[in-house]
Order: C-alpha cells, then structure tokens, then sequence
C-alpha cells in the first residue's frame, strides 16, 4: 500500500514537472520552533573526540528553500523526518514527509495542486472523495461562537467550560496561541474531514509558522492546513522571503524558548543566507504520508501502518 | 512516592489529583503540527468511582497514588466495618461503608474478593463476578414452570433482592453474577 501511494505521487509529479530532490537528514542549524523538539546528536569528524552537535530535521524545509534559492526551480521530495517528544495514536518520533514547493504560485494554485493530489490518491485506493475550503475565523465562529483574535479570554473559558473543559484557563492563561490551539485541537479538529477533504485557510498570525502575512490584513498569515478523517495532514504556506523578516522570527522562537526554559537551538544561518540571496516567490506543501496512509485505509492508528513504531524499532 | 509526567502515561497507572488517587482509563496525546502539544487522558476516581476526562500540558507532573488491588478473604461484618483478612499473611482490613458500597449485597462469608488498598486503607471492594446464595424468601415454588419467563423477586441470605424463575423456591441456591445483579442458574 505504501509502494502504491509513493507511486502514485511520483508520477503525479512527474507529470507536472516538478523535479525529485533529496537533501542531508543532518544539519548543523536546526528550527526554532518552541512546539518542536529536533533530536541531536553528537558529530566526530575522523580522529575528533567531539566536532559539534548535528540535528535531524524535523522537517526538508530550510534545505528545500536553499535550493529554491539557488535556482532548482519547482521541487519535491518524499523523506523522513523526526520530532523528539512526540508518541501516540497520531505520532511517532520518525515519520515519512512529502514536501514539495511551486515557483510562481499562490496559496489558492498550491491548495488547487494538494485537492487534485488528495483526491487522485483517495480514488487510487477506490475512494470517492470531495474537498471544501473554509477559514479558521469561521469555523470558530460557527463551532465556538468566539473570534479567534477578537474574543476575550473570559469568553474562551466560559465557552470551555460549558463544553467540558473547565481546566482550559489553567492550561492557556494568556497565551492566545496555547488558547486557540486547544480550542481547535479539542472543539473543531475532530470534526474535520470527516465527509470531504478539508482546507482551512486564513491562519491567524499569532501562530507560529514560516507563512508571510496576507498583504491586505497582517493580522492574517498565508497559510494552508489539511484534514481528513479528523487529522492533520499537512501545513501550506505561501513562503516568507523577506531575511530581515524570518531573522526577527527565529529570535522572537528562541525568546519565547529562553522564557519557558526550553532548550536553546542554532537558528540556520544558511537558511538566512539563501533568503539575503533571494528566495524565489513560492508556496509549499508539506503531507504527513503515514497519517494519509492511515485515512485511505480507515485505520485508527499509526500502528496499522508503520512497520516497526517507536516502541519495536 | 514517585512522580510521572504525562509521557510516563498509559492505561492502568495510579496518581494523585486534587488530593484523591485516580486510575488512568485512557491516554490519549494531542499536538499540532506546529503548536502547544496536550494529553486528554480518562480517569476514574478510585474513592467514588467517577470517571472524567481532563487535559493536561505534556510534560506535566504528579505523584503516583499508592493503590494496590489485593485478594482477600471476606470474614464478617460487625455492624460498621467489613472485614476482610488476606489468606496468605492473616493480615486483616476493616472497610468502612463507602468503600464496600454496592459489593456489600453479595458478601457472603468466606468469598474472595479484590480490596483495593490507598495508603494501606480500603477504598474499594469488587465482589467476584459469580456469588452462590441461599434464598432465605420468595413466594412458593411452582412445580412444572421452567419457562423462565416472567420470573417473581427472591430475597437472598445476603439481604440482596433478585429476580428468579418461577420454579425457584426458598432455601435452594442460586449462582448470580454480580455485575447485572441477575439470575444465571440453580446450583444442585
């Protein structure tokens, strides 16, 4: 099954023209992100007791980007990534990626390129699906009755509590990213996708992530997410490409590290690079291939489709 | 006593909350792609047996709760406690009306029951499964009706109500299976 769908996916790009690339699993700069935790480990060049601390990537991102910059144009990969801290029903530590990014194209050209994708898998494995789009501000509004930048964290707790959740305050305090991510995770998500493919679009800016702002409402970012069967399947963005930008994230991420008393990451330099060299204008996708997998065979478990999870590897 | 985060989590594990020991039913982890990750975990309060659901912060801790389920045989009642005595050591519990609670209808002495033991104090009682009573009261038996249908109320030696076949009369025996609380047989 799972050598049906890279499969299919390859000659889904191929048809496109969008060229196969692989990049090192190994990095020295890793993401700043304060959800993600990268496993490290340490480097002995030959004959040296200690060279310094590589990191797997949690994801091809930033050495994706450094391609683009050096001109591959359009490019996609099938790889693994991996995320310490991170078990489950829906995770495991060490996970199979599609990543791909199109020069020259929008978030509405990408989301257009994902449905078509979905959708030609879905029917591969005898599946009729549908997809529809719809904003994060709206299925707020219709599921909580609450604005997700406007609302005040009274309502957000009011509204917990009479959903079942009085220990949300307790959880969130007042962090409006921690609030909107339980609200969504526990209230919207398991919703989602349960009868067509479903795009949310329209990301609030607070949470975290490497889209660029909505020209016409900052408070908005260009940012894409999938679900299907209840999960997250995968994030889109239409890229930042300003350096100075991304620069001022990176540190405004390890701030927030250095507040929680997480550990502090090396932001990647090379990354920061190759944007001061000039990204091309793009937007890029990345699917979970494990989690797909588990909705076209309406499993309920990672488990049903790795060959040996975290637990027997 | 030792403590767990939520990654130590899993079906069956004891810990403290809010001052009362719980039973982790399910654990369930949910995280975002790129945001704060949760646990939803389903517990049941070992002191009233309610079941709930809550959400922590991974990486959150908590004590564990000392609890162990622990046979042991029923010996007698004498008016305020039930006592119970582990065969193999002559240990003996006293256990207070809320910790019996519904198990106490289907004590009959000399029954193995699983106590369940919180800072070596009884919280819980679990009658077995199947219990044989004596009926000490029921209307008389009538001869010739094994239909089972329809059924009369038999009062048991342990004081417990069930509903038996018409045929059933008082002083026989019968095997109940104390989690319906219903009739299964007639024991010769």
């Amino acid at each position: 099954m799972r050598a049906q769908l890279n499969r299919s996916i390859r000659t889904f790009f191929e048809d496109r023209g969008v060229l196969e690339v692989e990049t090192p699993l190994l990095s020295w700069g890793t993401v700043t992100d304060p959800a993600l935790t990268p496993f490290k480990t340490a480097y002995h060049r030959p004959g040296s007791s200690y060279s310094g601390d590589l990191y797997l990537q949690t994801s091809p991102e930033f050495a994706m980007k450094r391609l683009l910059a050096g001109g591959s144009g359009s490019i996609y990969q099938i790889v693994k990534a991996f995320r310490n801290e991170e078990q489950g029903r829906y995770h495991n530590p060490e996970f199979s990626l599609l990543e791909w990014y199109r020069v020259d194209f929008g978030l509405d050209q990408l989301i257009d390129e994902v449905e078509a994708l979905i959708l030609m898998l879905a029917a591969s494995f005898g599946k009729g699906l549908t997809s529809r789009r719809i904003s994060y501000q709206t299925l707020f509004l219709a599921r909580l009755q609450c604005d997700p930048l406007e609302s005040s964290f009274s309502e957000f707790q009011a509204k917990a509590e009479a959903l079942g959740l009085p220990e949300a305050s307790h959880l969130c305090g007042e962090d409006r990213a921690t609030w909107l991510d339980l609200l969504f995770g526990h209230f919207i998500q398991p919703d989602l996708g349960r009868d067509a493919l479903t795009v949310v679009i329209g990301y609030p800016a607070i949470l975290p992530s490497l889209a660029r702002s909505c020209p016409h409402d900052p408070r908005y970012v260009e940012r894409a997410e999938l679900f299907l069967a209840g999960m997250e399947l995968g994030n889109g963005f239409h890229e930042l490409r300003d350096p100075n930008e991304q620069r001022q994230r990176f540190e405004r991420d390890l701030e927030r590290r250095q507040d929680h008393g997480q550990v502090m990451l090396p932001m990647d330099q090379r990354l920061l690079e190759a944007l001061r060299v000039g990204l091309p204008a793009c937007s890029g996708m990345a699917i979970g291939l494990d989690r797909l997998l588990m909705a076209l065979i309406g499993s309920s478990s990672l488990e049903d489709v790795l060959g040996f999870p975290i637990e027997r590897a | 006593m030792a403590t767990v985060s939520t990654s130590d989590f899993k079906g069956g594990m004891k810990l403290m909350m809010d001052g009362d020991p719980y039973n982790i039913l399910e654990n369930e982890f949910v995280k975002p792609g790129k945001g704060q990750a949760f646990n939803r975990v389903k517990l049941r309060n070992l002191k009233t047996g309610r079941v709930l659901e809550r959400t922590f912060k991974s990486g959150e801790t908590f004590e564990t709760a000392d609890v162990v389920d622990t046979d042991m045989q029923y010996l007698y009642n004498d008016g305020e406690l039930w006592h119970f005595m582990v065969v193999e050591t002559f240990e003996q519990y006293g256990a207070d009306e809320a910790a019996v609670a519904d198990a106490k209808k289907w004590l009959k002495e000399q029954d193995i029951c699983q106590v369940t033991l919180y800072n070596g104090v009884p919280i819980g009682v679990a009658s077995p499964n199947f219990v044989e009573l004596k009926i000490t009261e029921t209307d008389p038996g009538v001869r010739g009706d094994t239909s089972g249908g329809g059924g009369k109320p038999a009062t048991l030696e342990t004081g417990a109500v069930v509903r038996v076949p018409l045929f059933i009369g008082v002083d026989e025996i019968i095997k109940v299976d104390t989690r319906t609380g219903e009739y299964v047989s007639r024991v010769k």
